[in-house]
C-alpha cells in the first residue's frame, strides 16, 4: 500500500496552497496592468478593476453583510449556506441514484457477456447528450408523472440529470473494477465450487474497490455539477446554482456578492469529496493489492 | 484394467521395491485419466494437442510428479484433473468419481505457480477462505487456521497481510490453503517455481514432511529434475507437440517419513536424477517402453 503522508502534513500542505491562490490574486490585483491581458484581441488575464478582480477581504466582509439592504435579510454567508445544503441534498440524491444504477448496470454487464456488449456503447453515447437538451425533456416528461399522492416535483427533475451524469463514471468503473481479478484467483473460486454471487462478494467486489473509489469521487463531483447546472436549466428556487445567476447580476454595484456562491460550490465540491473519502477510508483494507500484487 | 503399471527400468533403481499399486478398480484411484486429449481450437481452423491420447494414474496417498519442456501439457492435464477445462475426449476420474462431482465434493486441493492469495485477507483469512465458502463455522474456522499456520511455520505471520510476507512465505500460504480441507489429493503446478533455490529445498522438505502427515496423494507439475526424483514415488516424462507420456519412471527412494536431507547426497538420486534427465533429453525409446507409457 503507498504510504500516504501523514493527515497533518497533508492539512498544512493544502492550506498551503490555498494561502498560495490567495496570494497570487492579491498580487495580481496589484501589480497586473489595469486593462487586463490582452493578447491579439483576446483578454488572457482580467482586468484587476475592483469590480472584476475585488479584494479578497471585499469578498469576506460582504459575506457578513445582509443579503440585501431590507431590515430582516439574513447574512449572506448564511443565505448562502442555506443554498449549498439545499443543492447537497439534491446532489446527494443524484449521486445515490446513480451509484445504484450505475453498479446495477456493471454488474449485469459483467454477468453476462451479452449485456456488455448491447448496453456498454450507449452508456457511452449517453454522455454526448448535453446537458442543456436534457434539461427541459426531464422537466417536461416529470410534470406528465402523477399518480394518486405522488406527484414529480422540479427538485426530482434536478436529481434526476445529476444521476445521469453520475452513473457514468460508476458504471464504466465498476465494470473494469469486477472483471479485474486474476484469472489465477477466479480459477481458485471456480476450484472451490463458488457460484456467481459468492465469487462476486469474495472476489470481485473486493477486487473492485480500487477501481470504484475513483469513480465514486468523479460521480459525486459529476453530482454536483449536474445538480447546479440543471438549477439553472431548469429553473429550480433554494439551490446555489440559481443563487450564482442571481447574484452575478449584482456584479457591478456589489462586486463582492456573486463570489460568495461561488465559494458555497467550491465548499459543497470539497464536502462531495471529503463523504468519498469517508467511504474509501472505511474500505482501506481492500486496497491493499494497489501496489503490492 | 489399469493398475498394472509397468516401470520404464525394472532393477535400475536400486530402491525401487516394486510397490503394487493397489487398485485395479477405478474407484480405489486417487486420479485416472483415461486416454485423454485435449485440442484446442485456435483461430482459422489451426489448432493445438496440448494433450494426446494421455493415460494415467495416482493410487491413493502417492506422489507423482508430471516433468516435460514447456508446452507440452502439463498444467492442462493438471487443469482437466481439478475440472478447470474439459477433456476433448477421454474420461478423467477422481476417487471414483467424475472430475467435475469430484470438485464439487472438494476432494482435491490445489496451488498453482503464483501463490494467488487474496491481498485484502490475512494470512489467516486466506486460509480460512474456502472453509468460509463452505459453510464451516467461525470457531472451527479460526482452529483448523491456527493449525495450518503451524504446519507451515508461519505461527508469527498469522495476522500478515500477503503483501508483508516474502514470496516463499506467501507460497507456503497457498499451500496451507490448499490443505484447508484435509483433501486426499493434491494438485500442485510449479508451486516452488518462483523461489530460490535454498527457499525451494527447505519447501521441498516440508512438502514431503507435510504429505507425509496428510497422507494424501499429490500431483505435481515441475520442471526440475532434481525437484522431481526428491518428492515422487513416479515421475512422469511428457513430451510435446502432441503432449503425451513418453515414459514413467518408478523412483521410491524410500518412504515419506525416511526421506531427508541425506537423501540429496545419496548415490541412488543422482542415479535417479540421470535417469530422469536421459528420458527427458534423450529420444523416447521404441518398443517397450513406448508402449508401457500406456
Ligand atoms: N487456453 C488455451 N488456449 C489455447 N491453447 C492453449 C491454452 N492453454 C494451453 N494451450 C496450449 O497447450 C499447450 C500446452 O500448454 P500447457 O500450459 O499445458 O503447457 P505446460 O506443459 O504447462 O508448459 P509450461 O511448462 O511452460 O508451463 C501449449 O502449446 C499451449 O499453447
Ligand atoms: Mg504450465
Amino acid at each position: 500500500m503507498r504510504r500516504s503522508p501523514l493527515p497533518a502534513r497533508r492539512f498544512v500542505v493544502g492550506t498551503l496552497g490555498v494561502v498560495l491562490l490567495a496570494v497570487i490574486w492579491e498580487l495580481y490585483k496589484l501589480l497586473g496592468p489595469a486593462e487586463g491581458v490582452v493578447l491579439g484581441g483576446v483578454t488572457v488575464l482580467p482586468r484587476t478593476s475592483d469590480i472584476a478582480m475585488p479584494h479578497l477581504w471585499v469578498m469576506a466582509a460582504r459575506a457578513l453583510e445582509p443579503v440585501t439592504g431590507a431590515g430582516a435579510a439574513v447574512p449572506l454567508w448564511r443565505a448562502v449556506l442555506d443554498a449549498s445544503l439545499f443543492t447537497l441534498g439534491i446532489s446527494a440524491v443524484g449521486w445515490f441514484v446513480g451509484v445504484t444504477v450505475g453498479l446495477a448496470l456493471a454488474l449485469l454487464m459483467q454477468r453476462f457477456r451479452l449485456a456488455e456488449a448491447a448496453v456498454l456503447p450507449w452508456i457511452i453515447l449517453s454522455q454526448t447528450v448535453p446537458l442543456i437538451a436534457l434539461a427541459p425533456l426531464v422537466r417536461r416528461w416529470g410534470s406528465q408523472i402523477q399518480f394518486g399522492a405522488f406527484s414529480w416535483e422540479s427538485w426530482m427533475s434536478v436529481a434526476l440529470i445529476a444521476s445521469y451524469l453520475a452513473f457514468f463514471p460508476v458504471s464504466v468503473g465498476a465494470l473494469r473494477g469486477l472483471s479485474s481479478p486474476d484469472a489465477n484467483h477466479v480459477d481458485l473460486m471456480h476450484c472451490y465450487s463458488a457460484g456467481w454471487w459468492k465469487t462476486l462478494w469474495r472476489l470481485r467486489l473486493p477486487a473492485s474497490v480500487g477501481y470504484l473509489l475513483p469513480a465514486l469521487r468523479l460521480a459525486a463531483a459529476s453530482a454536483v455539477i449536474g445538480s447546479v447546472v440543471a438549477e439553472v436549466s431548469i429553473g429550480l428556487r433554494g439551490g446555489i446554482g440559481r443563487l450564482i445567476v442571481e447574484y452575478a447580476g449584482a456584479a457591478g454595484g456589489d462586486p463582492g456578492k456573486p463570489w460568495a456562491p461561488i465559494f458555497g460550490s467550491v465548499l459543497l465540491g470539497l464536502v462531495a469529496a471529503g463523504f468519498v473519502g469517508l467511504i474509501g477510508l472505511g474500505l482501506r483494507r481492500f486496497r491493499r493489492g494497489e501496489v503490492a500484487a | 484394467m489399469s493398475g498394472l503399471e509397468r516401470d520404464g527400468a525394472p532393477g535400475e533403481v536400486p530402491v525401487a521395491a516394486p510397490v503394487a499399486v493397489p487398485g485395479a478398480v477405478s474407484g480405489n484411484l486417487a486420479v485416472d485419466v483415461r486416454g485423454v486429449s485435449r485440442v484446442f481450437a485456435g483461430r482459422k481452423g489451426a489448432s493445438v494437442t496440448a494433450l494426446a491420447d494421455v493415460s494415467l494414474t495416482v493410487a491413493p496417498g502417492e506422489f507423482v510428479s508430471l516433468i516435460g519442456p514447456s508446452g507440452c501439457g502439463k498444467s492442462t492435464l493438471l487443469r482437466l484433473i481439478a475440472d478447470l477445462d474439459t477433456p476433448t475426449a477421454g474420461e478423467i476420474r477422481v476417487f471414483g468419481k467424475p472430475a467435475r462431482q469430484a470438485r464439487i465434493d472438494q476432494d482435491y486441493g490445489i496451488a498453482f505457480q503464483q501463490a494467488g492469495l487474496l491481498p485484502w485477507r490475512t494470512v489467516s483469512g486466506n486460509i480460512e477462505l474456502p472453509l468460509e465458502l463452505h459453510g464451516v463455522g467461525r470457531t472451527a474456522r479460526r482452529a483448523r487456521a491456527a493449525e495450518l499456520i503451524e504446519l507451515v511455520g508461519l505461527s508469527e505471520f498469522a495476522g500478515h497481510y500477503p503483501d508483508q510476507l516474502s514470496g516463499g512465505m506467501q507460497q507456503r500460504v497457498a499451500i496451507a490453503r490448499s490443505l484447508a480441507e484435509s483433501p486426499s489429493l493434491l494438485l500442485m503446478d510449479e508451486p516452488f517455481g518462483a523461489l530460490d533455490e535454498m527457499t525451494r529445498e527447505r519447501m521441498q522438505n516440508e512438502l514431503v514432511r507435510i504429505c507425509a502427515e496428510t497422507s494424501a496423494a499429490v500431483v505435481f507439475v515441475t520442471h526440475s529434475i532434481p525437484e522431481a526424483v526428491f518428492l515422487s514415488n513416479r515421475v512422469v516424462v511428457l513430451e510435446p507437440r502432441p503432449g503425451r507420456i513418453r515414459d514413467v519412471l518408478r523412483v521410491g527412494l524410500g518412504d515419506t517419513g525416511g526421506r531427508g536431507e541425506t537423501l540429496r547426497e545419496d548415490e541412488a538420486f543422482f542415479h535417479a536424477v540421470s535417469q530422469v534427465r536421459e528420458l527427458l533429453h534423450g529420444e523416447a525409446p521404441a518398443g517397450a517402453r513406448g508402449v508401457e507409457a500406456r
